[in-house]
């Protein structure tokens, strides 16, 4: 299924299988994302939403069909170059996954320690960032002495900081209170007005009715026919 | 590698080792303990190995002459022993020059020279080796030829038993190298089990800077600057620990009669140099393979 304009989409998925041993759960997935597109993947629980943006990313490798990431052969790719294709993403997970070991300003840090930034550099981009989430006075903070909400906006400012291409945000609202969430959706909004193509997994239906961009719905694994492209706060039912 | 992200890891290293300090207390004690042991096998070793050396270059042959033998004979025998490939010189002693050295030598005892009637000593030769000759097998090809001339009724090389140590020395050593090899294994495996401790500890924190885009390299070079450190740090407290054992052993052995006898000294600086390479490249390969085992993108 393929909903875009193929020169202009940043990622291309053709026939994308992914097989577990005991099930299916991607089934001949068929997508394109075009740069500064903000697109949400909805369905149920374990429909394949999550493992969706797994595969972009390469914490797992497709099972069949190919991948693009602006250009970039996901099947073909050399194992050194994982990295680098990483920082093209900054991913929101729906666990956080904040290094507990590390400071806040320490865990946003890493990012850009990474992609072999100057300290000086490191510490204007980092606080400014921090800025942005309203986080600034509690960077020398542990993730484990802040609440969900503080630290999903945490989990944000990482995956931002790099000024990455895409945003992948897996549930970003999952495990938040309403006014959490909506900060984090504002933030998202915010990022993806200023040219960052935007991904989320959601099966949050407010999130769906509040933000204006394309909805593709998974269903066990299939991509079904339910893509509908809202316009402003449109009263949807899946 | 830049200056600057090589004292970015060398701070994540120092940052890493002070947060575990015990665990790598404890690796770098063990480390240390291993090279005490191997350190000490090589202080023994350098010290048998001069020991061995001094009597080597004093090994002589000592050749009895046949009591028959004339004067001009003996002037053909030295020529005939100067001959021979190894020799470096041959000095003759006469019975009487030999009896009047021992009366010298045995002043004290002098009545046992009195009724002496004719002097029992016979001629001989003192025969001096080049040092390339010192070798026993090569000591031992020179006698057998010295005794085959048919003036000499008998050689005798005091340090025969030089060659008996040498053999024992040489089954020391080996077996000390064996054992300095499971030494050195056995600090590579505490070095690979402590990181590797380390490593499940940090499992997650890998996974997650691993999809932030960090690379194998930026990962694995804390954790290597971390084994080449603990391997430093074992190495030299192994060896302070030695020499610490070493002065308090020589300041004994002093006082006694070994100081005549055999002159200890510490271990050279370039086999300590050595001990303390070999102590952070066993750092190094611990790290190397506990990586090898645990990270995969």
């Amino acid at each position: 299924m393929t909903d875009t304009n193929p020169e202009n989409s940043i990622i291309r998925l053709f026939h994308v299988y992914k097989r577990y041993a005991s099930h299916s759960a991607l089934i001949d997935i068929s997508l394109d994302v075009a740069r500064n597109e903000l697109l949400m993947v909805t369905g149920p629980s374990g429909a394949g939403k999550s493992t969706l943006l797994k595969l972009l990313y390469l914490g797992e490798s497709a099972s069949e069909g190919q991948i693009l990431i602006d250009g970039i052969n996901l099947a073909r790719i050399n194992r050194s170059r994982i990295p680098f294709l990483r920082r093209k993403f900054g991913i929101i997970f729906q666990d956080y996954k904040l290094i507990p070991s590390k400071t806040i300003y320490e865990n946003i840090a890493l990012v850009m320690e990474v992609a072999g930034y100057k300290s000086s550099f490191i510490q204007k981009k980092v606080s400014s960032v921090l800025r942005t989430v309203a986080m600034e006075d509690r960077l020398n903070a542990y993730p484990q002495s802040l609440s969900g909400g503080e630290q999903q906006r945490i989990a944000f400012a990482r995956a931002v900081v790099g000024d990455p291409q895409i945003i992948l945000a897996d549930e970003p609202t999952g495990s938040l209170d309403t006014d959490s969430a909506n900060i984090i959706m504002s933030l998202l909004k915010e990022f993806h007005a200023r040219g960052t193509t935007l991904i989320i997994a959601t099966h949050d239906k407010s999130i769906l009715r509040k933000t204006q961009g394309r909805i593709v719905y998974l269903n066990e694994g299939r991509l079904e026919n339910k893509t509908i492209t809202i316009d402003k706060k449109p009263a949807i039912t899946l | 590698m830049k200056a600057g992200i090589l004292i970015f890891f060398i701070k994540r290293a120092v940052q890493d080792i002070i947060s575990n300090r015990f665990l790598n207390a404890i690796t770098i004690i063990t480390i240390g303990l291993s090279i005490l042991i191997v350190s000490a096998f090589s202080l023994f070793f350098v010290n048998i190995n001069d020991l061995l050396d001094s009597w080597r270059k004093g090994v002589r042959i000592i050749a009895y002459l046949d009591p028959h033998t004339g004067q001009p004979a003996v002037s053909d025998l030295k020529k005939q022993v100067l001959q021979i490939e190894g020799v470096s010189a041959a000095h003759f002693i006469s019975k009487d020059k030999a009896l009047q050295q021992l009366k010298e030598r045995l002043k004290r005892q002098s009545a046992i020279f009195e009724n002496l009637r004719e002097n029992p000593l016979p001629d001989i030769f003192e025969i001096r080796l080049s040092p390339s000759a010192q070798e026993w097998e090569k000591v031992e090809i020179i006698a057998s030829q010295i005794e085959a001339l048919p003036e000499v009724e008998s050689v005798e090389y005091g340090q025969q038993w030089i060659g008996r140590i040498t053999g024992i020395f040489n089954l020391l050593r080996f077996t000390g190298t064996a054992m300095c090899g499971v030494f050195f294994m056995a600090s590579v495996f505490i070095v690979a089990n402590t990181i590797r401790l380390l490593f499940f500890s940090k499992r997650e924190e890998f996974e997650i800077m691993q999809l932030v885009g960090a690379t194998d390299g930026f990962i694995k070079a804390p954790y290597y600057i971390e084994g080449i450190l603990q391997g430093t740090f074992g190495g030299i407290l192994g060896l302070i620990a030695l020499y610490i054992s070493y002065v308090v052993v020589v300041s004994n052995v002093d006082q006694g009669l070994a100081s005549a006898f055999i002159q200890i000294r510490f271990l050279p600086i370039p086999i300590a140099l050595a001990i303390i390479t070999a102590s952070i490249f066993s750092g190094w390969l611990g790290c190397y393979l506990s990586f090898k085992k645990f990270l995969t993108t």
